[in-house]
């Protein structure tokens, strides 16, 4: 396969301008109660109702760090090939918001407890490893609520103190497809990992996106912004592509670009200054008084290495090797944990290369015809191999099959019961079939002749035949060699 | 180092505390001593001293994973200057 090149650059007049990108991610972690309270996580309880004292800032409360949270962080760290940090410490973030009660977050800001990582990108023009420079615990804010009010803000805490981890990269990513690919890697790993659910509608999973562009060539990072908050895929791409172009027309107009925070406005597809954060940047970090350095074992960092599952790379490699599939193919198949052991279930009963391309073809399109995912398949992976594997011993044609498919999406039916009370099984009886065509050919003495004098695209008049009299069961490749020799003769 | 009156302003409105124009003056002069006094400790050469972020030799104490605690709004909400049955209110913050 020839690899295509890389090609995202921003064209201006005065030259061909590249886009520097980083992320700093924002992921929930996933835990049963708050990094430092007793309160549940659950998304989407009543307002307030997951708030304790801690969260909601009462004077003289105290923070207990969850240690399933520390856990949580340290596997992530280690899903990122990242060095843990047996020594690391709290600060206080110092700013003020109606959904910060604190006044502070609590976050790590010198001694982090993950330190440098990389993540692999698989792309069209090659692999590509993205560097991490760091990954902290720190805790989120509430949510703030505008327009159930002409003239107030609502707000509300149940997310105020879930736990969440900062991830942020090396100014290494190039392009919007680049952006995409990380994320979606990133969250594949935690989603392998169970530390993060990856779900970017109800917030899980964030980014504030920095860019700056430079001319092609330039060793030295222009000045980049920063724009808050984004949450989608689509959203981030659209963003940097508008944020670049405004910084390339900038430079090409020989303006400078202030270095500031931005907001993207997905009504009107641009971003723009947030004047209200002009302060922010000033947060008085310094280390919690509340809280002593978080120090961890070796041996702990050593157990959870040891306890971590089978990761999306190494999971490629074995695919690859194990069933032979193709990159493209074994790309698709690890992307989801779930997509993959239904997978591995399939292949082993079945054929691996068939259950490859029925999983990615035919069930693939029907669950995203209904909506659905692989957890909640209206055809188990058991019966799926089954008849992947009626396909594969011939005892029913891939056109059969894609009707026996279709009656076990809407009954959840096995497809041997499907195939016995139908009779739907292929005809693959030489026999019979020899019996069948001889019947048809006695009927159609004259079309013989004309196909022995040379009109040849008969041959397919006398298989059609064939599969109406046999109601489409006919094995067509035995009824094609039956045919030939009885033609011959 | 020594604030000047700009500075201590920004501080002020930083920590959202509000500080009287005529009191400015006095406060720049009362906090540059207390960080002339405090500036001693620069004497010290501690090139090779890990800051310390805590006087007790104790490592962190940790809790299980475990939902202990919530479903107290009405408690929670109580001391709020505005509320409603299940918001804090607050003035409309525009972005």
């Amino acid at each position: 396969m020839s690899k295509e090149k890389f090609d995202y650059f921003v064209e201006g007049d005065k030259g061909k301008y590249e886009v520097v990108i980083g992320l700093e991610v924002h992921a929930q972690v996933l835990s049963n109660s708050k990094l430092f309270s007793g309160s549940s996580t659950k998304f989407g309880a009543d307002p307030n109702k997951q708030v304790s004292l801690i969260d909601s800032a009462f004077p003289g409360m105290l923070p207990v760090i969850n240690e399933e949270c520390v856990k949580q962080a340290v596997r992530t760290g280690l899903g990122l090939n990242a060095k843990i940090n047996n020594f690391s410490v709290f600060d206080r973030k110092n700013y003020f918001y109606a959904d910060l009660p604190q006044g502070y977050q609590i976050s790590q800001y010198k001694k982090p407890i993950v330190g440098e990582g990389k993540v692999l990108l698989d792309m069209p023009y090659g692999s590509k490893e993205i560097g991490i420079e760091r990954l902290h615990l720190e805790q989120d804010a509430g949510k703030s609520i505008h327009d159930m009010d002409p003239s107030n803000t609502y707000v509300d805490l149940n997310r105020s103190g879930i736990a969440l981890m900062e991830i942020v990269s090396k100014p290494d990513l190039r392009s919007p497809d680049e952006v995409n690919a990380y994320i979606k890697k990133l969250r594949t790993i935690m989603r392998y990992l169970g530390t993060c659910d990856g779900n970017m509608q109800e917030g899980s999973l964030r980014a504030d996106v920095n860019v700056s562009v430079r001319k092609v060539g330039d060793k030295k990072f222009g000045t980049r912004c920063e724009i808050k908050n984004v949450n989608s895929i689509k959203f981030m791409q659209m963003a940097i592509e508008y944020e670049a172009n405004r910084q390339v027309e900038l430079l090409e107009e020989g303006k400078e670009i202030d270095q500031e925070t931005r907001l993207f406005d997905t009504k009107k597809n641009e971003t723009r200054s947030m004047r209200s954060k002009e302060d922010a940047h000033d947060y008085r970090y310094f280390p919690d008084p509340d809280l002593l350095p978080l120090k961890l074992e070796q041996k702990l960092i050593d157990d959870l290495k040891k306890s971590l599952p089978e990761l999306p790379d190494n999971k490629k490699e074995r695919f690859t090797q194990e069933y032979e599939l193709n990159s493209y193919e074994a790309n698709v198949l690890v992307s989801e944990k779930e997509i993959s052991d239904y997978y591995e279930e399939v292949a082993k009963l079945s054929d691996k290369k068939l259950a490859a391309t029925w999983m990615m073809g035919d069930l693939f399109a029907m669950l995203n015809d209904k909506g659905l995912n692989i957890s909640n398949s209206p055809i188990s992976a058991k019966n799926f191999a089954e008849l992947v594997q009626s396909i594969k011993s011939g005892e029913i044609s891939g056109r059969i099959a894609k009707e026996v498919f279709e009656i076990m999406v809407e009954s959840g039916d096995n497809p041997k019961k499907i195939i016995e009370s139908k009779g739907m099984k292929q005809q693959s009886d030489p026999k019979e079939l020899e019996k069948m065509i001889n019947e048809i050919l006695s009927k159609n003495k004259d079309k013989i002749d004309q196909y022995k004098a040379g009109k040849e695209k008969l041959f397919g008049f006398f298989v059609g035949q064939v599969m109406k009299l046999s109601g489409g069961k006919a094995n067509p490749q035995l009824t094609n060699e039956i045919l030939k020799k009885l033609l011959k003769g | 180092m020594s604030l000047d009156k700009e500075k201590i302003k920004h501080v002020a409105k930083l920590a959202r505390i509000s500080v009287d124009e005529a009191k400015v003056d006095s406060l720049t002069k009362d906090l540059n001593s207390i960080f002339k006094f405090i500036e001693q400790l620069n004497e010290l050469n501690t090139d090779k001293v890990e800051p310390l972020t805590s006087i007790l030799n104790q490592s962190l104490r940790s809790r299980k994973d475990e939902i202990s605690d919530g479903k107290i709004r009405e408690k929670i909400l109580k001391n709020s200057p505005k509320k409603n049955e299940e918001f804090f209110v607050v003035p409309k913050v525009v972005e």
